[in-house]
């Protein structure tokens, strides 16, 4: 499928991004819902395939084929809930399949490639889904129907099998499979009404924690195959630099080691294990040539960024006269900056390949199923159809394992090594190589009428496009519509606004989509301004944001709901204070209070945290409050402590010593309540990382009055050593 | 070189140097992959084990350390009676997300009940702190550890 | 009176005043505290205290040389973090700006590689470079200036056998007066004896063997002797403990409670040649590195002559250190010291407890036990909360063994605490540090 971009105007294209993040007005390609067999074998055994992604045998053996990656959103438990409800089968009786590398099958509707992320995986694959079961359902129906000779109306279905109430016969879906099979797909099914549903909107439990309790589940760095070795691998420390010279003379003396790998760009050493791997790289002596970057740090790319953000940018939005607003009072101004962050998933960077001549196998866990094939084609010098991705669970993803660059650089490892190898990263490696978040630096500047609402706002979004490279076609006009995205989709009623977007990459860095993505970014500066123009009004912060709303009315009553819940407006002991924040990001509505107490000498902890969410239809409530959870502690991390800091060409973190991790012991109280709703489901797995920093930050401008404007928190900012 | 190792009640042979750490041996010698590599440097947790009853991180101990130890992995915590309660916690309360660190959480909070089998929220912190979960599920893993203490039932 | 006179009398008077202050500033030499007759080398009679072990008698002069040049421990100063071995770059940080050690390869243009032997005795033993401009003290010359010519010229042989590296001096970035080098000048005469080592005729060979080594090669006192007024070794306080690049070295004098008096010879070989002694410590930071790189290299018998003339070093107590150590901190996180100290044991329970353990006896590696070093049980809390911030690296034959620096995610504040925890738990008395002071120690860190 391509990406339907072409004649599409900025302005379309910002509405469909309004209505749902990267939504590019699409369609599911024909090719999805056609009865094209997954895996032949399977029809010659009698396997009923109507679709990509339901399979029954004649035994009744169920099997539902994931197009989307489990990376701890819960996601395959909530395909499997909507599958299933369609078709009308328990899910104790299925078993999941991860998809195989198949861009016409398993296109995310909403890229136009393979590719899990942006929160989309339920709303975008919501009605094809639900079409695929009521398809097979309707097929299966239509067997029973046949065989019995009676009118398909006259069938339900129940548990997997199909009964004629009148005559009190029924059939098991494995009965009819074979039967099923050789129906032609109906062009257009009925879908169940939500009043019926009988899974969708029950906390179920996840088909895929078992195994994670007892050490069964195979992720990708679990993959192991006989005559496997074990590698690990270093680039050259600083970015887009070089191999010069090794010498392998004590790393080749290592017990264990095997071989060493020197490429152009990375040196891997391979061995009987991990260990001796490791102990081999630490024993090279390499001398880098380390190129063009040697003296890049942070204090230069923040200086050239700062100067980018004082120019014009791509105007992706405007409504009513801004200038004419802003020069109708006083103008605030304030700018916002965010550091780079690093994904640090919780399983390292890996991928296991066997390249032979003629063919080449990679076992990873990928975003980006596809794209991990073709990249590994390319690796090896292959015809993609040689190549075969075998995907895990991902310990994690945030962003990270949407790129396929750890594939690539494994496979021309492993082109080097005669049979399988597993090419792990050590956590220095993946921290030092990461795509990171990129820096931003959002300006905005209002006004305010007289009766305290925002009557003028410019808001410009500085940084890098991750989009611009990830997926080009959609980067149109200059203008990144993730990096804007809840700016240009503000809940606020604000009649005269405009958004920019100046596009300003850093050097040398590679960028990427950071769990939470652009509105991070966005909410962060819009929030915190948000705080700031409340003051100046003199009203509380809630009820500046109310006086805004009333064109939005699910995220005022998400907002009036935080308030009752976190007890807003009660008293506190000095130095602590509550902050708000609200969100309308991937179409779901979340408003988060976040009290902190701030001590005199800049300590911040946080005492608790209250979120409510207005998602539509929770497809399963438990997952929504589980991924808020997290996600709040995933966005509290990083506004607390992260930060990647560039010197002499290299990243100067390299585990969680120095990027630091909330633990358990700094974690506060965290409510989060869903509250019912019929529409369309929102996106729900980004969502908790955007409002706790805003939050977080708005209690200490609320505990102390400093007006912290940069991530992470400043600590000597707010003990007044610094100003 | 090789070692014998009393790995979940049994027997292991691994012919590997004594400095290598434990971890890479289970995971890459003898193939029980489900003790994590996190960190390398005892600062995650994910590949606690336990050595006599006690949680200790692999991937800073050295495998000669341990010849003569009785070895609990996350593959066979499930048979003492802490473990057990353990896990069945974690999937009454939905603990898990992407559960790469979970193998470590488990382990860590077992030795905890085993030694500790009504911890407070002290104890809870003083066990647990070490494990990270970049998926932020600290706070189902305070309630799971409660309600396994307790015994409750869902 | 007239002016002039006045003027005239008060720099006489101030003339003796400054020779009074400058005698008195010098003070006894390194060895001058062992009773007994120094002779001229040539003189002496027994085994010459010089040179390599007998096991290297008959080695080439390069290989004499490297043995010298561990023992010496070249390489750490001359070795920035990452940078190639010996070709400079390594920061110290000083109160009045950053000295960056040079590049002692032999390239000819940015090492030494145009040296002839009277330019690099100069260098060593002197302090003086070929164009006449003075060395810093940080490069130990006045210790130095003990090693005969031999010795000195078979390490430059060693350096001179090595592969040149490019690699050109980096500024320093003294403040004035600190960067006008001629000032060394008066500095050297006043406080560089520039004699070689001199033999106590009354010690044994062995005692004379290990002063050659501590004085002339291992410099010792330059961490661990205070310094005076103009920067010079104080050696009426030997071996007392100074605080040198943000770490304390600690009284390795004999004194019983505060020093290594109460240490038995092997526990103090096995710490020098090991970095690690039971119940005793383990070296980190810039000890550790002193370990990994020269006494690790030493042949045993050379450890047994330093220690057996450490041994003899005059007890000076260290008044602010406590006489009894602490035992074994208790198994639950509970009892024990640091109960109110709640961001202390915050961090503690997160970052630390994996490795050390609630009671200081690591379930992981000896060398993380902290019970009975030296280190915890120190009230100024400067080592623990230097390794918090900087961490350390060791290694030990069967590999590298590391403590990582929390220094980039940890604010002063939750060092201080933390240092103050872990004295107060595992230590017979906790320290009171505050943040201040931890930005101060990271000011004096080497990069
Ligand atoms: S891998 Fe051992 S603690 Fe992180
Ligand atoms: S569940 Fe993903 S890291 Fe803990």
């Amino acid at each position: 499928m391509k990406l339907q971009v072409d004649g599409i105007s900025r302005r379309s294209l910002l509405t469909g991004a309004v209505a749902g993040g990267f939504l590019l007005g699409f369609r599911l390609p024909a090719g999805a819902l056609t009865n094209e067999p997954v895996q032949p074998p399977d029809l010659t055994g009698g396997s009923f395939a109507p679709n990509a992604f339901i399979r029954i045998t004649r035994t009744g053996r169920t099997t539902l084929v994931m197009p989307q990656v489990e990376m701890g959103q819960g996601i395959y438990t909530s395909i499997a809930m909507i599958l299933a409800e369609e078709l009308d089968i328990g899910l104790d009786h299925v078993s999941l399949e991860h998809a195989p590398a198949n861009e016409k099958l398993y296109a995310n509707p909403a890229f136009g490639v393979q590719a899990t992320g942006n929160s989309n995986s339920v709303r975008a694959f919501w009605k094809p889904l639900r079409e695929a079961g009521a398809t097979a359902r309707a097929m299966l129906v239509q067997a029973a129907a046949d065989a019995w000779q009676v009118e398909p109306d006259a069938c339900s279905t129940a548990e997997g099998r199909v009964e004629h109430g009148i005559s009190g016969r029924s059939l098991s879906y494995g009965e009819l499979a074979l039967a099923a099979a050789s129906l032609a797909v109906p062009e257009k099914v009925a879908l169940k009404d939500p009043e019926k549903f009988a899974l969708i909107g029950k906390a179920l439990k996840r088909l895929d924690t078992r195994g994670k309790t007892n050490g069964k589940v195979v992720y990708g760095i679990d993959a192991m195959l006989d005559g496997m070795k074990f590698a690990t691998l270093a680039h050259c420390p600083v970015f887009g630099g070089k191999v010069g010279k090794v010498d392998d003379s004590a790393a080749k003396a290592v017990p264990g080691v095997r071989q060493v790998v020197v490429l152009d760009d990375l040196v891997a050493v391979v061995g009987d294990h991990m260990w001796a791997a490791k102990q081999g790289l630490d024993a090279l002596d390499i001398r880098w040539d380390e190129g063009e970057h040697a003296e890049l740090s942070s204090a230069n790319i923040w200086a050239s960024l700062r100067a980018a953000s004082e120019t014009e940018g791509a105007v992706a939005k405007t409504v009513g006269d801004v200038q004419a607003a802003l020069a109708s009072g006083e103008t605030i101004e304030a700018a916002y900056e965010m550091p780079f962050l690093a994904h640090a998933t919780m399983e390292p960077l890996n991928c296991t390949v066997h390249v032979r001549p003629d063919s080449c196998d990679v076992w990873t866990g990928t975003q980006v199923m596809a794209r991990a094939q073709s990249e590994a084609a390319k690796a090896a010098g292959l015809p993609i159809e040689n190549v075969t991705v075998h995907n895990h669970y991902l310990g994690g993803g945030f962003g990270r394992r949407l790129e396929a660059d750890m594939v690539s650089s494994a496979v021309r490892i492993a082109r080097q090594v005669n049979g399988p190898v597993k090419v792990v990263w050590t956590r220095e490696e993946d921290m030092q190589h990461d795509v990171y978040r990129p820096v931003y630096r959002d300006t905005v500047a209002a006004t305010l009428s007289a009766d305290g609402k925002v009557a003028g706002w410019k808001y410009r979004v500085s940084g890098s496009s991750v989009l611009a490279r990830w997926l080009p076609p959609a980067f149109q006009n200059g203008i990144d519509f993730d990096a804007v995205d809840s700016a240009v989709d503000m809940p606020y009623d604000i009649p005269n606004m405009q958004v920019e977007f100046v596009r300003a990459e850093p050097p040398a860095l590679t960028t990427g989509f950071w769990r939470g993505v652009g509105p991070n970014n966005n909410v962060f500066a819009i929030e915190c301004f948000m705080d700031e123009l409340a003051r100046k009004a003199g009203m509380d912060p809630i009820a500046f944001r109310r006086g805004m709303l009333k064109k939005s009315p699910r995220m005022m009553r998400v907002l009036d709901l935080v308030a009752e819940r976190s007890g807003w407006g009660q008293p506190l002991p000095p130095r602590v204070g509550r902050g708000v924040s609200v969100q309308p990001t991937f179409d779901t509505s979340i408003a988060t209070v976040v009290e902190a107490g701030v001590a005199q000498n800049g300590e911040v902890s946080l005492r608790r945290v209250t979120s409510v969410v207005d998602t539509g239809i929770a497809v399963n409530p438990d997952t929504i409050v589980a991924q808020i959870e997290g996600g709040l502690i995933f966005g509290l991390t990083a506004a607390l402590f992260g930060e990647i800091t560039v010197a002499k060409g290299r990243v100067q973190q390299s585990n969680f010593n120095d990027y630091r991790m909330l633990r358990i012991n700094e974690v506060p109280q965290i409510d989060v309540h869903v509250v019912r709703s019929g529409e369309a489901p929102g996106g729900i797995g980004e969502a908790g990382v955007i409002g706790g920093p805003p939050a977080l930050r708005n209690a200490i401008y609320a505990a102390t009055g400093v007006a912290l404007r940069r991530l992470p928190i400043e600590r000597d900012l707010i003990a007044g050593k610094r100003t | 070189m090789a070692v014998t190792l009393t790995i979940n009640g049994e027997q292991r042979l691994a012919d590997v140097e004594d400095d290598v750490p434990l971890l890479w041996v289970l995971r890459d010698v003898l193939g029980m992959t489900g003790t994590k590599f996190g960190c390398g440097i005892a600062q995650c947790g994910a590949c606690t084990v336990h050595v006599d009853g006690e949680a200790v991180r692999s991937c800073v101990l050295p495998v000669g350390s341990v010849v003569g130890s009785s070895i609990t992995t996350i593959e066979g915590v499930g048979a003492t009676p802490a473990g057990a309660s353990v896990q069945r916690a974690w999937l009454d309360l939905e603990v898990v997300q992407c559960g790469y660190c979970q193998s470590g959480q488990i382990m860590s909070a077992a030795a905890l009940l085993a030694s500790t089998p009504d911890p407070d929220d002290s104890d809870i912190d003083a066990a647990m702190a070490g494990n990270i979960c970049r998926c932020g599920t600290y706070v189902r893993i305070r309630a799971a550890i409660k309600q396994a203490a307790a015994g409750k039932q869902p | 009176m007239s002016i002039r006179s006045i003027v005239l009398g008060v720099i006489a008077v101030g003339a003796v005043g400054v020779a009074a202050c400058a005698w008195y500033l010098r003070g006894p030499g390194p060895t001058d505290f062992a009773a007994g007759q120094k002779v001229p080398l040539a003189e002496y009679g027994s085994t010459d205290p010089t040179g390599v072990p007998a096991s290297l008698a008959q080695a080439s002069l390069i290989e004499r040389g490297k043995y010298l040049a561990h023992a010496a421990d070249c390489m750490v100063c001359h070795t920035a973090a990452g940078g190639a071995p010996y070709a400079g770059g390594l920061g110290f940080k000083l109160p009045f700006g950053t000295l960056y050690s040079t590049n002692i390869t032999p390239d000819r243009d940015t090492g030494i590689g145009a040296y002839s032997d009277q330019d690099f005795l100069d260098a060593v033993q002197r302090g003086k470079r070929p164009d006449g401009s003075r060395l810093y003290p940080a490069m130990p010359y006045p210790s130095y200036s003990y090693m005969t010519d031999a010795d000195a010229l078979a390490i430059k042989a060693y350096l001179f056998s090595l592969e040149p590296v490019r690699s050109a001096s980096l500024g320093n970035t003294l403040s004035f007066p600190f960067n006008q080098r001629w000032g060394m000048t008066f500095w050297s005469a006043l406080f560089n004896a520039d004699k070689r080592f001199e033999p106590n005729a009354d010690q044994s060979p062995q005692w004379n063997r290990g002063a050659y080594l501590a004085e002339a090669l291992a410099h010792c006192g330059d961490c661990h002797t205070e310094r005076n007024l103009g920067f010079a070794l104080n050696n009426r306080k030997k071996f007392g403990g100074a605080v040198t690049a943000g770490w304390r070295a600690y009284n390795i004098s004999s004194d019983e409670s505060s020093g290594l008096g109460d240490w038995t010879a092997d526990e103090i070989a096995t710490y020098l040649s090991t970095g690690h002694a039971a119940g005793r410590g383990t070296a980190s930071g810039p000890m550790g590195e002193a370990v990994d790189h020269s006494f690790s290299k030493l042949e045993s018998e050379d450890i047994t002559s330093l220690v057996s003339y450490l041994q003899t070093v005059p007890a000076i107590r260290s008044a602010d250190l406590p006489v009894q150590l602490a035992p074994v901190a208790p198994t639950s996180h509970k009892q024990g010291g640091g109960a109110t100290d709640q961001i202390g044991k915050r961090v503690f329970e997160g970052a630390c407890v994996s490795c050390h353990g609630w009671t200081g006896k690591s379930t992981v590696s000896a060398y993380a036990t902290l019970t009975g070093a030296r280190s915890v049980n120190d009230p100024s809390a400067i080592n623990v909360a230097q390794i918090v911030v900087s961490g350390t690296e060791r290694h030990i034959p069967e590999g590298v063994l590391s403590m990582p620096a929390f220094g980039k995610s940890l604010s002063n504040e939750e060092v201080a605490a933390v240092a103050n925890y872990v004295t107060a738990r595992f230590g017979s008395e906790g320290s009171t540090i505050r943040a201040a002071d931890v930005a101060a120690l990271r000011e004096q860190t080497a990069d």
